[in-house]
């Protein structure tokens, strides 16, 4: 078993190592570089000389690389191309107010995907199923800008409950942007719900077509036992990883909808920072983005490997 | 209530689900059924003719879709239908009992076996929780399973095909039931297990006087275990009677038509073959179901449905001629391969591995053994080699060595031209190829169902004639012809076949290539009896014919008996007896052979298998020695487990691999 | 041959008609249908010039003259949302089936060809989905420009690696089935194979996929372009009309809620439609036949 969980480490590590080589090679591609940026219409000559000496950028792409990634690793990004701020603390903000965001979706949207999956799954082609399912296809098809600007249109405009606008500075205390934070949260929440509800729906019918199931209810299991403790154990656990996948586009799907809702998260400053082409900045944010993404997913792994028996010793055996 | 009033009462029974069209198409149809305490009833049927629905419906019970439309099913004299979901619950586990076909999928895969077994003490008994692990573990040794403490903390997956049969019947057993339904409880378990398990239920049976109700398609099995016997043909029940009246003399045509194509152990003749397939429940019915498969069928017959008639022996048959049915005659005997024909494939100390052992498992020494080792035999043009052994036995492994698939790690394979055939597909000679092919068990996997049948067979008729056009239509219309279809079936789609007219299309496929060699890895297994007796028919023509020769691989001996000129038993991928159909199925046998000869069962009341090996599972086949030596009931010690056998030669051509000198081993064979 | 297109034909006839006779199926064709026709006939059916601007009637409500109203620069509603979804069905209609090949193609052959290039391919597909949603196409797209010459193959190419995982388990399954076995042991070539026996049976697979990239790559389009990345103005597109006329959403609603709808009904009918596809392809799950 230990074995088994340090492979899976392994392999995280892996994937982290090559995002941030794709990160790296891909800012490296693109023409120009940091000093461009800062310098914008000065950058020629003497001046972008100096700059560059000066940001060490002359030294080979790999010994640059490898600086790189040591100060990552550290959780050091270095100097932002505007304003040279240390991006650690330029992000360390956001990053908190972004992850908020999704803890939130997740907290209302995976207990209410569960439910709705699972009662979906068992009213199959009955109505309770005809009006999630149908509920859950609207929600996935309308793009998230397209459901935060109804919000607002409702909430801010409509009934007036919450301001249509507002600035509010990264740091301040997560109750100020509360109402950003409640419209935000519903339309991440929304879409979430939408995917991992139709999966566990398939999940749960597959479950209560088992042959287990049928023979649970012949040896006189009632009803309520049936689904609890012989069908959804083995429905939920293929939905672990869904969920992770969920998440995961959670971290990345907060962008749009932050910007729509001012929202001070790692989302905006990613979409400014690319609009100011501010290299560092976007190279920061990819990576921690990132590596969210691969945490979330290893977790997910491992909770499977240690709830399912038979991925357990499956994989023990073919060891 | 009187002593003699049945515990389960169908009566009038039909079931039925609503189809593409609305209408409604019936699954069972006015069927009848009655068991007392005590009693054991066998319910046999081919594959769609309800008697799986029929068990569930005993229980009160229809799989999603059915849905009852008449009748009544009474259990203890009151309708299963009409009771609350509470009083079901209790009497479902309790006092009804179901034990699953497949106990592999029916134990749910997330609790441990304990937590399974004590679900249903708590729901079934009063007995103090505290004695539920206990109770549990005297279940499991009432079973006979070994070391019940271990087997209780462990996940259904952990255990071999019959540990989970046997926790399925535990677990039946726990709710003390008054009545067993049984439905294919040994189906898919090795001959040997099966015997085992079929013991265990007429002792339980015998010991708590429960009256069993046993669903099966094997004759044999319900010749074992029943006392009387119900035929359903079609969703109708043809036939009920006595067990010993219904196996030896059937009063209805079609259980006489069932009985004559299931191959016997004892006889070297080929089963005889029923034409056509039963009546779909969507296909209009008027008269007789089987009038259209009954040679004795007249104009009456197809005009309205027959009621049950008496018949003799106390059986009753919807039949308008009861008894008139011929008694099994002899098949007619398969033609032996002449003596002097010329070898078309040698192999040569094969040795397969299924996955390379890694760098450290070499370095440290520990190579596990191969899967299969040390396999040599040859085969002579007309000849059919039966190749036979329970699951794990490697039987199929050595047939994809033999055709390329997989690569055999040591060892020769030679065809008729005496020039070494290369290990891998991908290197071998376009002729080798095509001498060579392969039917593989189960139609459905091997016929791509995205391809019409004309595409199926035009591929190996390109690929080795380069033939296009018309005379490529020609040829697939004649190999359709050979293997007695119609050309009709060009334009289908496998999908739109029966199981035993796809198995044929694929024999087609394999004679495309004009081969001298047919390697049929269990292509019966997955069908009926009464189409496997055709397509065995079909094989032993093109034997005669054509000069084909086969290498055919089953775990049934009889079968394999019928069919084929010489034997080899394989055990854990090694030869343990090679020779002469007739001397192999005779004394002196290897120990491993007499022991599935003395499990086989035969659709006859007064067969009695013996239990020769133990019932245990071999991992896997053992580094050094016999590898029986784990199971064998006259293991000779030490010697077994350290040197490998010799090869004894008991007659020209009939080698045996034990250490046990040959006179002794004729008095474990069996009679 | 001819005999085989034929029934391929018939297939996919039948299969049209099994879609249709769903409703799901039916609502969405008429959908997709009905955008597509708009996209196709619309520059000659609209009333106005999509640029030009009447400053005398902006933000004006609808009326006889114009229907869904004028948006802050007072140019016709009505128009640019008949025009709005061009690009985007043009960009995206190219680029799904393009990343459906390549995705698919290398997916096929990793799944059939495994050891280390499946090994290497995998983590590298593994990074790339790590890098979150749209951002790779933002930093492309802020570097080289927004016309089509860079959307279309940067969609193309960033669509097609999560096709490339899906083909690959496709492939994985199909393999292990015994007529692919039947056909190496006959000795066919192993690209024969492949278009014969393994290529039919994962293009359903695709198929269902491909619908509902489809729609995700609409989604990311719009969301491009609703962020000021995508279609670059005066040219009329819903997700730039959306952003446009969410500011003056408390004065002309009409404006904003349009272009939403003209979307959603096309991303809607994307998915009826590959859900329906799914179902008569026998692909959806949990499905099993009563008998």
């Amino acid at each position: 078993m230990a074995g088994l969980i340090a492979g899976r480490l392994a392999l995280g590590l892996v994937t982290l190592w090559l995002v941030s080589a794709i990160i790296f090679l891909g800012v490296e591609a693109l023409p120009g570089d940091a000093c461009t940026a800062i310098l914008e219409r000065d950058a020629h000559g003497a001046a972008l000389e100096t700059c560059r000496k000066a940001l060490g950028l002359e030294t080979p792409a790999l010994e640059r690389y490898l600086s790189w990634a040591a100060g990552v690793a550290r959780g050091d990004f270095g100097l932002s191309a505007h304003g040279q701020q240390d991006i650690a603390g330029l992000v360390g903000y956001r990053m908190r107010n972004s992850f908020l965001l999704a803890a939130g979706a997740l907290a209302v949207g995976i207990p209410l995907a569960i439910a709705l999956g699972v009662v979906a799954g068992l009213t199959r082609d009955r109505w309770p199923d005809l009006l999630f399912s149908t509920g859950a296809i609207l929600a996935m098809t309308i793009p998230d800008f397209v459901a935060a600007t109804v919000l607002i249109l409702v909430f801010a405009i409509w009934l007036g409950w919450v301001p249509a606008i507002v600035l509010t500075p990264a740091d301040a205390p997560p109750l100020e942007f509360f109402p950003e934070f409640i419209l935000a949260s519903t339309v991440l929440a929304m879409l979430m719900v939408a995917h991992v509800m139709r999966m566990v729906r398939a999940s749960v019918i597959e479950a209560m077509s088992s042959d287990y199931v049928q023979m649970a209810t012949l040896k006189g299991v009632p009803y309520r036992q049936v689904v609890l403790r012989h069908a959804l154990p083995n429905a939920l656990l293929p939905a672990i990883n869904v969920i992770a996948l969920t998440v995961a586009w959670l971290l990345g799907g907060v962008v749009v909808v932050e910007v729509v809702f001012n929202y001070p998260g790692l989302g905006r400053l990613l979409v400014d920072a690319i609009s100011g082409r501010d290299l560092p900045v976007v190279q920061a944010i990819t990576m921690i983005v990132a590596a969210s993404y691969v945490a979330v997913n290893l977790v997910a792994d491992l909770l499977g490997l240690l709830l399912n028996p038979r991925l357990r010793s499956y994989r023990a055996r073919q060891r | 209530m009187s002593a003699a009033a049945p515990l389960i009462d169908i009566r009038k029974l039909c079931v039925g689900f609503r189809g593409r069209a609305g209408t409604i198409l019936p699954v069972l149809h006015e069927v009848d059924l009655s068991v007392c305490r005590g009693e054991s009833l066998g319910i046999v049927g081919e594959s769609g003719s309800g008697k799986s629905t029929l068990a569930l419906a005993a229980m009160g019970y229809l799989r999603p879709g059915l849905q009852k439309l008449a009748g009544a099913v009474l259990f203890d004299g009151q309708e299963m239908f009409d009771r609350p979901a509470a009083e079901l619950a209790r009497i479902r586990g309790g006092k009804l009992g179901l034990i699953p076909q497949n106990s592999g999928q029916a134990l749910t895969p997330t609790l441990r076996i304990g937590a399974q077994i004590a679900e249903a003490l708590r729901l079934h008994c009063d007995h103090d929780p505290a004695t539920h692990r206990a109770r549990a573990c005297d279940l499991l040794e009432q079973v006979r399973l070994p070391e019940p403490e271990a087997i209780l903390r462990r996940y259904p997956h952990e255990l071999s095909g019959g540990q989970q049969q046997r926790v399925a019947i535990a677990m039946a057993l726990a709710g003390e039931p008054d009545a067993l339904l049984l439905d294919e409880p040994t189906t898919g378990l090795d001959v040997t297990t099966q015997a085992h398990i079929l013991d265990l239920l007429r002792d339980l049976a015998r010991a708590r006087s429960m009256a069993m109700v046993y669903v099966s398609h094997d004759l044999g099995v319900i010749a074992r275990v029943c006392d009387r016997v119900q035929v359903l043909y079609a969703g109708e029940t043809v036939l009920t009677g006595p067990a010993r009246a219904v196996l030896r003399a059937p009063a209805h045509p079609y259980t006489a038509a069932l009985l004559a194509a299931i191959p016997r152990l004892g006889e070297r003749t080929l089963p005889r073959a029923l034409g056509g397939r039963p009546p779909g429940p969507d296909e209009p019915r008027e008269g007789c179901a089987f009038a259209p498969r009954c040679a004795l069928a007249t104009g009456a017959c197809r005009a309205a449905r027959p009621d049950m008639a008496e018949a003799p022996d106390g059986q009753a048959a919807r039949c308008l001629f009861p008894g008139a049915a011929p008694s099994r005659d002899a098949g007619h005997a398969a033609p032996a391969c002449p003596a002097d024909s010329p070898c078309v494939l040698r192999v040569v100390d094969l040795s397969v591995r299924h996955a390379r052992p890694g760098w450290h498992m070499r370095l440290r020494g520990r190579v596990p053994p191969a899967t299969v080792a040390g396999v040599t035999f040859d085969l002579r043009r007309g000849e059919t080699l039966g190749l036979v052994g329970e699951s794990g036995s490697g039987k199929s492994t050595i047939l994809r060595a033999l055709a390329g698939l997989l690569p055999p790690a040591s060892g020769e394979i030679v065809p008729g031209d005496g020039t070494r055939l290369a290990g891998a597909v991908e290197r071998r000679r376009p002729q080798d190829l095509r001498r060579i092919q392969m039917i593989f068990q189960n139609p459905d996997a091997s016929l791509n169902p995205r391809h019409t049948i004309a595409e199926i067979l035009a591929q190996p008729l390109r690929l080795y004639f380069g033939l296009t056009g018309q005379a490529l239509a020609a040829r697939a219309e004649e190999l359709l012809a050979t293997v007695r279809l119609g050309a009709e079936c060009l334009d289908r789609r496998p999908g739109q076949l029966s199981g035993g007219e796809k198995q044929r299309v694929a024999v087609a496929r394999a004679l495309a290539a004009d081969p001298e060699v047919v390697l049929c890895d269990e292509i019966t297994s997955a069908l009926d009896v009464s189409v496997q007796a055709a397509v065995l028919d079909l094989l032993n023509d093109l034997k005669a014919r054509r000069g084909m020769a086969f290498v055919f691989v089953s775990h049934d001996l009889a079968v394999v008996r019928a069919l084929s000129d010489r034997v080899a038993v394989l055990y854990q991928g090694r030869l343990c007896e090679t020779g002469p159909a007739a001397a192999v199925h005779g004394a002196p046998s290897h120990p491993y052979t007499a022991a599935l000869l003395g499990a086989a069962l035969a659709p006859d009341p007064d067969h009695v298998p013996r239990l020769l090996a133990e019932d245990a599972v071999d991992p896997g086949p053992p580094a050094r020695g016999c590898p029986f030596q784990r199971r064998c009931p006259v293991r000779r010690g030490a010697i077994c487990e350290t040197d490998t056998p010799p090869a004894r030669e008991a007659a020209p051509g009939h080698l045996i691999r034990c250490h046990i000198p040959l006179h002794e081993l004729c008095a474990t064979a069996p009679g | 041959m001819s005999a085989l297109t034929a029934t391929r034909r018939r297939r996919a006839g039948a299969l049209l008609r099994d879609l249709v006779a769903r409703p799901s199926g039916a609502i969405g064709v008429a959908l997709v249908v009905a955008h597509a026709l708009m996209a196709l006939f619309s520059p000659w059916l609209v009333p106005y010039d999509y640029k030009a601007m009447e400053a005398t009637i902006t933000l004006a409500e609808p009326s006889a003259a114009h229907w869904l109203g004028t948006d802050h620069l007072g140019r016709d509603v009505l128009t640019r949302v008949m025009l709005g979804g061009r690009e985007a069905l043009v960009i995206t209609g190219i680029a799904t089936p393009v990343a459906m090949l390549w995705g698919g193609l290398a997916g096929i052959w990793l799944g059939l060809r495994g050891g280390w290039p499946d090994e290497v391919a995998m983590r590298l597909v593994d990074a790339f989905l790590a890098l979150p949603g749209i951002l790779p196409l933002l930093v492309l797209i802020t570097v080289f420009g927004t016309g089509g010459e860079v959307l279309l193959p940067t969609l193309a190419f960033f669509f097609g690696i999560p096709v490339i995982r899906v083909a690959r388990a496709a492939a994985h399954e199909v393999v292990a089935r015994d007529f692919v076995a039947a056909a190496r042991a006959r000795g066919h070539a192993p690209l024969d194979i492949v278009r014969r026996e393994i290529l039919p049976n994962v293009t359903d697979t695709l198929l269902v996929e491909g619908a509902m990239r489809w729609s995700w790559m609409l989604l990311g389009f719009s969301a491009l372009s609703f962020l000021g990345f995508g279609v670059a103005p005066p040219r009329p597109d819903w997700g730039l009309m959306i952003s446009d006329a969410r500011v003056y959403m408390s004065l002309a609603p009409w404006g904003v809620i349009a272009p939403v709808l003209a979307l959603s009904t096309l991303i809607i009918g994307i998915n009826l439609t590959a859900d329906a596809l799914a179902g008569a392809l026998g692909l959806d799950r949990g499905r099993k036949a009563v008998i």
